[in-house]
């Protein structure tokens, strides 16, 4: 059977280090906002901390001080950028379009559940 | 084998409805009866029964388009009939890649948390292709929101097969575009490359496919991976139909400031020149690289297929006989590092660019009573994302977030430049090699078997090691059939060149092309085509 739900490959290998502890790992994944079970929660710990084994290797690359950080690989000139757009408001006509992919509406307004919140006195 | 209109290429098929000699109505419709001979279940996020699967079909599409496509191909047909020039790729059969938003169709991602997603615009490459004459036949699978190198991960299952081996992968992400054009259920389609996903699964699946240079082709209406790193580009059968779609495509874009405006060069002019005269490399750093044991997850140096070496070898003999130096011993001692830079710069990326589907605005929303918004986050995100986008997610904030990143991030830009730097090097008219292509084998392997490689995340990412680097440097690279090994599977040969250089890339490909027209294996169909 093909699962519906969220299907966990097969495990690989369990690796040794674990710089990704448990505390770490919770703390992570309660800023990225999942919730998980916890086999999954196992499966994902134990291959994040194998990824980190493939990063190390960074480590051991001695990268002069001057070298430049690059944040996309070719080199933008001014010639080959375009010019800043006008910064003035068109309107879109997909509204409507828009609306219709929100999971639950009421009337034009997305509905949100409860913002947690502390009220201040 | 018959041929069908369906297995000729798009600028055969665009010379026969010009000339009058078949309509866009019967191409289309000869795609259509492809995809219903060879494609099987559609994937879905549902549970497929097992016996509905037979073991022997492609299934690329996640959504057919087919009303589009028929209005689509009688507008050609009309225009044609009052004597109107409908564009360079009139009737052609095109399959996007579902990572692209198309007006009016969902666009997946191949993700549960988009599977309802319609989109309310269509992205610039595709009304480009689209205002040419292509038919947009359908949405193809790929690895969920492009994560992976087999199509497994995508929450549409069953996922896309080779059309060599079905028992195989057809690489990925972009595996549904190849699967499609590699099988005849498309002519030409529409991928991506962040790592290699439009060059490793041309290469497992048989077929030509483009990452063009960054910023070449506008990413407007992409949705985003990493996007440093996302390149959109052509999946064809030949080069002749990636020069064209290139022509289409590429070119400035307002809605994408990353779009760059310099000139796009009419890529079929001086198509055929050859390579007399022309410099190609070829790199010892591309033969021998460091992979992880699968067992103990130790780097080992161990060489590539030694089939596809020799396959790169004998290109390079063959475009020597055409009158192209050959150089030896390029050094690029950066490229071993391409893997655990990538593992950094585009799980950032990836993080910040997912953190905007909350369950909230569009996608998918978890449908039991909630106690606040933060529990709806976590419910519709646990549920919605598979595995692959979780570690995604997870390893980019671990590696930027201030309180346990080691320097990760600002290390990996920083070797990321030396990458940059190796190319720049070779590439440099002035310089000790000042190289016009360099060629290397496209995979270290060929198509793997399901399941094979698929759990290990590690390993998987290891399968774009010689595609990556051309990512993280922005260049672009061509992947080419080069024959089979002797279990019958394609191997592709890669040309990477200077920045905007497709055309030159295209122009040695071509002359590859020529070179090997009349050999055995350029016969070669896949077995499931053959009762066609």
């Amino acid at each position: 059977m093909f699962a519906a739900e969220v299907t966990l490959p097969q495990e690989s290998e369990s690796r040794a280090l674990d710089e990704i502890s448990e505390a770490i790992f919770r703390h992570l994944v309660d800023l990225a906002a999942f919730h998980l079970e916890d086999e999954e929660a196992a499966y994902l710990r134990r291959e994040l901390n194998g990824q980190l084994k493939a990063i190390r290797e960074l480590d051991a690359i001695d990268v002069a001080a001057e070298v430049p950080i690059t944040s996309h690989g070719v080199p933008y000139s001014p010639a080959m950028r375009l010019p800043l757009r006008q910064d003035h408001i068109e309107p879109s006509g997909a509204a409507d379009d828009i609306l219709a992919q929100a999971p639950e509406v009421e009337g034009r307004s997305i509905v949100v559940p409860d913002i947690p919140h502390e009220e201040i006195t | 084998m018959t041929v069908s209109l369906c297995d000729l290429t798009a600028h055969q098929l665009v010379r026969k409805v010009k000339g009058g000699e078949c309509t866009a109505m019967e191409i289309l419709d000869a795609a259509l009866n492809r995809i219903r001979a060879v494609e099987g279940p559609s994937p879905t996020t549902c549970t497929h029964p097992q016996e509905s699967y037979d073991g022997e079909k492609i299934h690329a599409y996640i959504t057919l388009t087919e009303e589009r496509a028929r209005l689509q191909a009688e507008g050609i047909d009309r225009a044609l009939e009052k004597g109107e020039d409908p564009g360079p790729l009139a009737g052609i059969p095109l399959a996007v890649k579902d990572i692209f938003c198309v007006k009016g169709t969902p666009s997946t991602a191949g993700s549960k948390i988009l599977e309802n997603f319609v989109a309310p615009y269509s992205a610039t490459p595709v009304e480009r292709l689209e205002a040419v004459g292509a038919l947009t036949l359908g949405k193809v699978n790929l690895d969920e929101f492009t994560f992976g190198s087999s199509n497994e991960s995508s929450a549409f299952q069953p996922s896309p097969r080779n059309p060599w081996d079905p028992k195989r992968v057809p690489g990925g992400s972009s595996g549904g575009s190849a699967a499609a054009v590699a099988a005849g259920e498309a002519v030409i389609s529409l991928g991506t490359d962040t790592a290699g996903s439009i060059r490793q699964p041309a290469a497992f699946c048989g077929v030509v496919g483009l990452k063009p240079t960054y910023g070449r082709v506008s990413r407007y209406g992409l949705i985003a991976f990493a996007s440093s790193l996302d390149c959109p580009g052509p999946v064809t059968r030949d080069v002749r139909d990636a020069a064209i779609m290139m022509n289409v495509i590429a070119g400035k874009d307002e809605h994408d400031a990353t779009a760059v405006r310099t000139p796009v060069p009419d890529h079929l002019e001086g198509l055929e020149d050859g390579v007399k005269g022309l410099r190609i490399g070829i790199s010892p750093d591309y033969f021998r690289l460091k992979y992880p044991d699968p067992g103990s997850g130790k780097l080992l140096e161990r060489p590539i297929a030694s089939e596809i070496e020799a396959a790169v070898r004998g290109a390079a003999e063959m475009l020597a006989e055409m009158g192209a130096e050959i150089v030896e011993d390029v050094p690029l001692p950066n490229t071993r590092y391409g893997i655990p830079v990538y593992f950094v710069v585009s799980r950032v990326e990836a993080a910040s660019n997912l953190h905007r589907y909350d369950g909230v605005k569009y996608g998918y929303r978890y449908t039991q009573p909630v106690a606040d918004l933060h529990e709806l986050y976590r419910r519709s995100r646990g549920q919605g994302f598979g595995p692959q986008p979780k570690l995604r997610i997870l390893m980019g904030m671990y590696v930027s977030a201030e309180q346990y990143e080691k320097g990760y991030y600002d290390k990996a830009l920083r070797v990321r430049t030396l990458i940059r730097s190796d190319f720049d090097s070779i590439f440099d008219p002035q310089g000790e090699y000042a190289l016009d292509a360099l060629l290397t084998a496209t995979t270290p392997t060929t198509a793997f078997e399901l399941g094979a490689v698929y759990g290990d995340s590690v390993l998987m990412q290891y399968a774009d090691l010689l595609t990556v680097p051309a990512n993280l440097a922005g260049i672009p690279g061509l992947s080419l059939p080069a024959g089979f090994d002797s279990q019958g599977l394609p191997i592709g040969i890669q040309f990477l060149g200077a920045d905007f250089n497709e055309a030159k890339l295209l122009r040695i490909g071509r002359a590859y092309e020529m070179a090997t027209a009349d050999e055995d294996w350029r016969l070669e169909r896949p077995d499931l085509l053959r009762n066609m």
